[in-house]
C-alpha cells in the first residue's frame, strides 16, 4: 500500500507512516541482527540497521522514532542491498532507509554529521537539474561550496584533467525544461512544503 | 403410531434463565405424536435419566427427544439410558436448545419460540428414525510399525509387550535411526548408543516382533482392524540365513571409498557394508550402485571369501504380504541439506558442517574415533563457531517453524567440544534459547556457566574462508547490533529439521494428511497428537514434527497404547451413522446407476464396487457399496449422488426433509 | 531486436575508459549501440536518497525515450544506472497507479516494455566471442561484481547474489582463470568517494587485500563507481591501510578488448591511476587452501572451455538459482 500524503508530524507512529508509504512492516523483524552483521557501514553507524528497526518497532515511544530520524545511520547507508538479500524475513530495509531519509528531510531532522553526504547529493542533483546530466566539474565546485572542503582532492584534479577524465564544460540535454518541471513537481515541491 | 417422549432440561439456569422451559414443555405436548412432555432441572443426572427410562416403559415410547445441551456433550449418555430401558438408542435424538438458543440469545418470547421450533424439528425427525444396530468390524491383532528409529523401536516394544504381534519395517539396513548416529544426548549427556542398543537388541530378540530391515512399504489397502500391507524387502544380495555376520567381506571389499551415510558423509565405507558395528541385524548389504560387480561385472571377492557362501548377487527384491490391524508411522526426520546457505559456504567449505556431522566427529565410533578434528586438514579446531537457527525460523529459506531441538543440541555440541578440547573457544550465535523440557534450562546454564561457552545474541550474515580460517561475520544485538567478526577453525550449523525424503510418497500410500512441510498431520493438535484422521493409522516421533528423544519415546508409547486399546476388543464397534446404497426388488436391484461419482469423491476411500449377479452367475449390474468399516458419515457421496441412491443412516433424506418441513409449517402439525 | 545504449553520466567523465573500451569492443564484434537520444542522468544514489518520485521519474524518462525509439532492450554498462533503471521498471510495472503518476510527471507514457541489460548479459550473449579471440587473456583474475549487479536478486533475476558466476564464466571464455575469492559482492564504498573517502578507503582496501592474498593479477570490474574507488582512490587506500597495493583494476570491456587483440591505448588503459600490468611483484597463489578446487556451483549455461562458441548464447549468463 502506497500513499503520497504529506508528512504528518508526531500524530501517527512513524512505523505506520512507513508501512503506508512503502509497504515495509517493521513488526515482521524479529531482531536477529543479520542485517547489522553484514552491513559494511555498521561499525561507523550510531544505530546499526537492526537497531533502527527496533527504534521504529516501539510505536508507543515517539522519542525512539525521533532518534531514528535524527540518526547518522540513515545517511551512512549506501544502499548496497546486502541486508535485504540476507534478511530471513525478507524485509526491504533499503526501502525503509529511503523513506526515513525522506522523512528526516521533510521534518528537517538531518543529523549534522551527515552534512557532507547530504551536500554531495544536493550538489549532484543541482547539476542534473541544470544540465540534465552530471557535470562532474560543476558538481565538485558546488559540493565544495556547500561543504567548505575547498582543499579536498585538489591534487586529483590536474591528474584527472591530464588523463582526459575531467571536462571543463557541461553537456546539456535538450529536454532541460522538462527536467526543470520534473524537479519542480517533486524534490523542489517537497522542499517548499517543509 | 408415533409415541414420542420430549424431555426438556433446565440445565441448572443455563437454559431456564433465558428460555421459558414450562412453556416449551406445554407446547411440545401439543405436537401430534408426542405422548409425554416434561421438564426437569438436570436431565443428564441419574434421576433425570431415570425419568426417561420410566417414561419409556410406562408410556411405551417409540422415540425420545431430549431438549438440552449439544449432542457432543450428552448424546451418548441419553442413548445409553434409552438402550437400558429397552429402546433402540438410535431412536433418541437431542434438540440443542442451549448452544443454539439459550446461550446465544437474550431472554424473550422470541427465544422461547425458537426453542419450541427446535424441539418441533427434532420431533419431526425422530418420527422418521429407524432402529439401527452398531457395526462390528473384526480386528487383526497385529500392528505394522513403519520406521525403526527410537520411536518405532519404543512403539514396537510396547505393543509387543502388551501381547500383540508387531511387524517392524525399516528402510535402512539397520534399525536405530538418527539416535544411533549421536554421540551423547541431552540433558544427561548419556552415550546415545549405550542407551539405544539394548532396546535394539530387545527388538531383535522379542518373540512378538518380526523385523524386516532394508525394507519399505510397497502398498497399504484396507481399513482399521483389517489392513493388507505389501512390504518390499530389498535385496541385500546375500542369504541372511547363511550369513553369520562375521564381517570378513566388509574388511576385504576393494571398493572402500564410498561416502558413508551413517557418518553423514565424513567417513568412508566399502561397497559391501554394515552401517555401524552395533547394527541390528548385523548382516551386511551390498550397495549395488557402487559395487564393482554390478557396475562392471568384475570382482566378486566377497563371494569368494565368504566362509558360508552367503553372497547372492542375483537376489531380487521380495514382496511380503501381511495382514495387520493398525499401522504406526514412525519414519522420523532429516536435517536440511543442500545449497540453501550460500552465504555460509555450506557445501562449499569442508569445515562448515551440520549438526549430524558434528555428532559423528564427536562420536567414539566416528571417522575420527571421537577426536575433535576438522574435516579439511584434520587439525584440532581451536575456535569453533556454532550457528543456531540455520534454516529454521527463516521464511527467506522456506522454513518458518522452529525446529525445537537445535538450541539444546547446540549447547550440547559446544559442551562436548569443550570437553574434548580443553583450551578450545566455542561461540554460539543465537536468536533465542528454547530450553523448555525437564532439566533443559539447567543444561544450557551449565554450558554457559561451567563450560565457558560464549553466547552472542545475533545472527551470522556471512562466512568465508581465508588463509585456512573461516571468517564469521555476525552481530551482537545485545550490544546494539554491533558487528562481531570471529576467525574460526570450524563452523557448525544447526540446520533445520525437515521431513524425511519420501515422506509425501508414504503419506499418500497410507492415505493420511500432511502439512506443507510434509510433516504428518495429527487428528487434533492438542487432544489427539498420536492419531491421524485415518482410522487405524497412528503417529509417533519426529515424522509428525521435529522433536527430541523424550518426546518421541512418549509419543511412541502413546501410539502403542492406542493400538493396544484397539486390539483389546474382539471386534470394533462403530456407530452405524454411515452411508448405505439402496437396494430394490429385482429387476432394478438398486436405483444406483454405477456412475461411481461417490467413489471418486469419498475422502476415506470407503466406497467399493459391488457386482450384482443373477443366480446363473451372470453380471446384472455393478453398483456402489459402502464399506461400513471405513465410512465416516460425512455425506459427500449423498450430496453428489444424482439418483439419490445413497443415504446416511440416522440422517436420511426423509429425516432431514422432515426437519425442514417442520420448521416451515410450524404449528400446523400441533393438535 | 533493437538494442539501445544508455551510457550514463560517468561514462563521459571519470569512467571514460569504460566507454572507450566498450565502443572499441562493440565495433570489433560488429554490434551497433545506438544511444538513447537526449538521455538524462538516472539520478543515481542522490535522487532516491532525497525523493522517491524524482528517483522514479528520471529513469522513467530515459526508458520512455528508449521505447519511443523502438528499442526492445537497453544496454546499461554502469551498474548503478542498471540498478536504478531496473528497479524503476519493476516498481512501475508492479503498481499501475504509480506508473500513471510517473508518466504524468515525465509527460510521456511509460509502458515498461524495454528490458534493461547489464554489461555481462550483453557480452555473454555474443556467441562468436570465442572465435574472435586473438590473445587469450591468460591471467588470474578476481571478478568483482560489486553490489548492484546482483542485488536485489528478486528484481534483477540475473545471477545468484551469493558467489555469482556470470562474470567468472565470461572471463573463462576469454581465456582467463577467474579465482574463487571472498569479496565478490562486498561493497566498495559506492557514492562516498568524495563525501566519506575514509569509508571508501576502508572498504575498498578490504577488497584489494582479499584479491591480492588469493594471488589475483588484476581485479575485473563492471561498474564505474567501483573502478573509481578501487583505482583512483588507491592512494587513500594505501594511506589508510599502511600497505602498498600494485594490483591493477580493469573494466570487463578492457579485458575482453585485450583478448580481442585491440590496442591498449584504444581501450583507455593509460587513463588508470594504477598502472595496468600483469603478474609483476604480486603474491603467488596461496598453497593449501581449505576451499575445494572445484567450488563451481551448477550454472545454467554450458561452461565453454574457451575453444568452441557456447551454444545457447542468450542463456550463457544465467546461473543456477540459490
Amino acid at each position: 500500500m502506497r500513499s503520497d500524503k504529506p508528512v504528518q508530524h508526531a500524530s501517527q507512529p512513524l512505523a505506520d507512516r512507513v508501512l503506508e508509504k512503502t509497504g515495509v512492516d517493521v513488526a515482521r523483524c524479529y531482531q536477529c541482527g543479520k542485517c547489522s552483521a553484514g552491513c559494511p557501514l555498521a561499525a561507523e553507524m550510531d544505530f546499526p540497521p537492526s537497531q533502527i528497526m527496533h527504534l521504529l518497532q516501539l510505536r508507543d515511544f515517539p522519542e525512539f522514532a525521533e532518534m531514528a530520524l535524527r540518526s547518522h545511520t540513515i545517511w551512512l547507508c549506501l544502499t548496497c542491498e546486502i541486508c535485504y538479500a540476507r534478511c530471513p524475513m525478507e524485509i526491504d530495509i533499503p526501502k525503509l532507509m529511503d523513506a526515513l531519509r525522506h522523512e528526516a528531510l521533510a521534518q528537517d531532522k538531518v543529523n549534522p554529521k551527515a552534512k557532507d553526504i547530504l551536500a554531495f547529493h544536493r550538489a549532484f542533483l543541482d547539476s542534473v537539474r541544470y544540465t540534465g546530466r552530471l557535470f562532474e566539474m560543476g558538481q565538485i565546485v558546488d559540493y565544495k561550496l556547500r561543504s567548505r572542503h575547498f582543499l579536498q582532492d585538489l591534487l586529483q584534479a590536474p591528474w584527472m584533467f591530464f588523463v582526459g577524465k575531467l571536462h571543463l564544460l557541461p553537456e546539456r540535454v535538450r529536454g532541460r525544461r522538462l527536467l526543470g518541471r520534473i524537479f519542480a513537481r517533486t524534490l523542489k515541491a517537497k522542499e517548499k512544503r517543509s | 403410531m408415533a409415541r414420542i417422549g420430549v424431555f426438556i432440561c433446565h440445565c441448572g439456569e443455563n437454559i431456564s434463565a433465558t428460555v421459558d422451559v414450562q412453556k416449551v414443555a406445554a407446547a411440545a405436548a401439543r405436537i401430534s405424536g408426542v405422548a409425554h412432555s416434561v421438564e426437569y432441572k438436570y436431565m443428564c443426572s441419574d434421576p433425570g435419566q431415570q425419568m426417561i427410562k420410566n417414561a419409556i416403559k410406562e408410556k411405551n415410547l417409540t422415540g425420545v427427544v431430549v431438549a438440552a445441551c449439544s449432542p457432543r456433550m450428552h448424546e451418548p449418555t441419553f442413548r445409553r439410558a434409552c438402550a437400558e430401558a429397552g429402546l433402540n438408542p438410535f431412536l433418541c435424538e437431542m434438540a440443542n436448545i442451549r448452544e443454539h438458543c439459550s446461550w446465544v440469545h437474550e431472554k424473550s418470547d422470541a427465544t422461547t419460540d425458537k426453542a419450541i421450533d427446535i424441539v418441533r424439528t427434532l420431533v419431526a425427525k425422530v418420527k422418521k428414525n429407524k432402529a439401527l444396530l452398531p457395526i462390528k468390524v473384526p480386528v487383526t491383532k497385529t500392528a505394522l510399525v513403519i520406521g525403526g528409529g527410537i520411536a518405532g523401536i519404543q512403539a514396537s516394544l510396547d505393543i509387543a509387550n502388551s501381547g500383540h504381534k508387531v511387524i517392524l519395517v525399516e528402510k535402512e539396513p539397520s534399525i536405530g535411526g538418527h539416535m544411533s548416529q549421536l554421540s551423547e544426548t541431552f540433558p544427561t549427556l548419556d552415550c546415545s548408543q549405550c542407551i539405544l542398543t539394548p532396546r535394539m537388541v530387545e527388538v531383535a530378540q522379542h518373540p512378538n516382533i518380526t523385523l524386516y530391515s532394508y525394507a519399505e512399504l510397497e502398498s497399504l489397502d484396507g481399513f482399521i482392524g483389517n489392513f493388507k500391507a505389501r512390504i518390499r524387502k530389498k535385496a541385500r544380495s546375500l542369504d541372511e540365513k547363511l550369513c553369520t555376520g562375521c564381517g570378513l567381506c566388509t574388511q576385504k571389499c576393494p571398493t572402500r571409498k564410498i561416502a558413508s551415510e551413517f557418518d553423514a558423509g565424513l567417513g568412508m565405507r566399502p561397497a559391501i557394508y554394515v552401517p555401524f558395528p552395533q547394527a541390528i541385524p548385523n548382516k551386511p548389504v551390498i550397495d549395488r550402485l557402487n559395487c564393482t560387480y554390478y557396475l562392471k561385472g568384475k570382482c566378486r571377492l566377497c563371494e569368494k571369501i565368504c566362509p558360508t557362501q552367503a553372497i547372492r548377487f542375483d537376489q531380487e527384491d521380495e514382496i511380503i504380504e501381511v495382514e495387520v490391524g493398525a499401522v504406526v508411522l514412525a519414519t522420523g526426520f532429516d536435517i536440511k541439506h543442500g545449497d540453501f546457505f550460500p552465504e555460509y559456504g555450506y557445501g562449499k567449505y569442508k569445515d562448515v558442517i551440520d549438526g549430524l556431522q558434528f555428532e559423528r566427529l564427536a562420536s567414539a565410533s566416528g571417522p575420527t574415533l571421537g577426536e575433535m578434528r576438522r574435516p579439511s586438514d584434520g587439525k584440532v579446531p581451536e575456535t569453533v563457531v556454532f550457528v543456531a537457527c540455520a534454516g529454521s525460523r527463516d521464511p527467506a529459506k522456506g522454513i518458518e517453524y522452529c525446529s525445537k531441538i537445535c538450541c539444546m543440541y547446540t549447547a550440547k555440541h559446544a559442551m562436548l567440544y569443550k570437553h574434548k578440547v580443553h583450551q578450545g573457544k566455542p561461540y554460539v550465535f543465537y536468536m533465542d534459547i528454547r530450553a523448555g523440557g525437564k532439566m533443559y534450562e539447567e543444561f544450557v546454564r551449565r554450558a554457559m556457566e561451567e563450560d565457558g561457552v560464549q553466547y552472542i545474541r545475533g545472527r551470522v550474515s556471512r562466512i568465508y574462508e581465508r588463509g585456512g580460517k573461516l571468517i564469521v561475520k555476525g552481530a551482537d544485538t545485545l550490544l546494539g547490533g554491533r558487528p562481531m567478526e570471529i576467525e574460526a577453525d570450524m563452523v557448525v550449523l544447526a540446520t533445520a529439521g525437515v521431513a524425511n525424503a519420501g515422506a509425501e510418497e508414504l503419506a499418500q500410500k497410507v492415505h493420511i494428511s500432511y502439512d506443507s512441510y510434509y510433516f504428518y498431520s495429527e487428528a487434533h493438535p492438542k487432544l489427539r497428537p498420536v492419531e491421524t484422521n485415518t482410522a487405524g493409522i497412528f503417529l509417533a516421533g519426529a515424522c509428525q514434527a521435529p522433536k527430541d528423544i523424550p518426546e518421541s519415546v512418549a509419543q511412541a508409547s502413546g501410539a502403542a497404547a492406542k493400538v493396544a486399546a484397539l486390539f483389546s476388543q474382539a471386534e470394533l464397534i462403530r456407530e452405524p451413522l454411515i452411508a448405505v446404497v439402496d437396494r430394490q426388488a429385482p429387476p432394478l436391484y438398486s436405483t444406483c446407476t454405477g456412475c461411481f461419482l461417490c467413489q471418486t469423491s469419498c475422502p476415506y476411500q470407503a466406497i467399493e464396487k459391488e457386482e450384482i449377479r443373477g443366480r446363473d452367475g451372470q453380471l446384472i449390474k455393478t453398483v456402489a457399496k459402502v464399506n461400513p468399516g471405513l465410512c465416516q458419515g460425512c455425506g459427500t457421496c449423498v450430496a453428489l449422488c444424482r439418483s439419490k441412491s445413497i443415504d446416511i443412516q440416522g440422517f436420511s433424506h426423509e429425516q432431514v426433509y422432515a426437519e425442514v418441513l417442520a420448521l416451515l409449517n410450524r404449528g400446523e402439525s400441533d393438535v | 531486436m533493437k538494442t539501445g545504449f544508455y551510457p550514463g553520466c560517468s561514462m563521459k567523465g571519470s569512467a571514460r575508459e569504460y566507454s572507450e573500451s566498450l565502443l572499441a569492443v562493440s565495433q570489433a564484434l560488429g554490434r551497433e549501440l545506438p544511444e538513447i537520444p537526449d538521455w538524462n542522468c538516472c539520478g543515481a544514489t542522490a535522487a532516491h536518497n532525497l525523493d522517491h518520485d524524482l528517483a522514479l521519474a528520471l529513469p522513467a524518462r530515459i526508458l520512455a525515450a528508449a521505447e519511443k525509439n523502438g528499442m526492445d532492450e537497453v544496454l546499461v554498462p554502469c551498474a548503478a544506472c542498471y540498478s536504478r533503471l531496473s528497479v524503476t521498471r519493476h516498481e512501475l510495472l508492479e503498481d499501475e497507479a504509480l506508473r500513471k503518476k510517473i508518466s504524468g510527471l515525465i509527460e510521456a507514457d511509460y509502458r515498461g516494455s524495454a528490458r534493461v541489460l547489464n554489461i555481462i548479459e550483453w557480452l555473454a550473449a555474443i556467441p562468436e566471442l570465442e572465435s574472435k579471440i586473438r590473445a587469450p587473456f591468460a591471467h588470474r583474475v578476481a571478478c568483482y561484481y560489486g553490489c548492484l549487479l546482483v542485488r536485489p536478486a528478486g528484481i534483477l533475476n540475473f545471477d545468484r547474489p551469493e558467489d555469482p558466476q556470470s562474470m567468472d564464466l565470461l572471463l573463462k571464455r576469454i581465456g582467463a582463470t577467474p579465482l574463487d575469492w571472498a569479496f565478490k559482492t562486498e561493497c566498495c564504498g559506492a557514492g562516498f568517494s568524495v563525501s566519506r573517502t575514509d569509508v571508501v578507503a576502508k572498504l575498498s582496501g578490504l577488497i584489494l587485500e582479499d584479491a591480492v592474498s588469493r594471488g589475483a593479477e588484476a581485479v575485473v570490474v563492471a561498474c564505474p563507481m567501483c573502478h573509481l574507488n578501487l583505482d583512483m582512490r588507491r592512494p587513500n587506500i594505501e594511506k589508510y591501510s599502511g600497505k602498498k597495493y600494485g594490483i591493477p583494476v580493469i573494466y570487463l570491456t578492457q579485458a575482453v578488448g585485450l583478448a580481442l587483440g585491440l590496442d591498449e591505448k584504444k581501450l583507455g588503459l593509460r587513463r588508470h591511476k594504477v598502472k595496468v600490468k600483469f603478474g609483476e611483484g604480486l603474491a603467488k597463489p596461496p598453497s593449501a587452501s581449505i576451499t575445494p578446487a572445484s567450488a563451481m556451483p551448477t550454472a545454467g549455461a554450458k561452461s565453454a572451455s574457451g575453444d568452441s562458441p557456447a551454444g545457447a548464447g542468450s542463456t550463457a549468463a544465467k546461473s543456477g538459482e540459490v
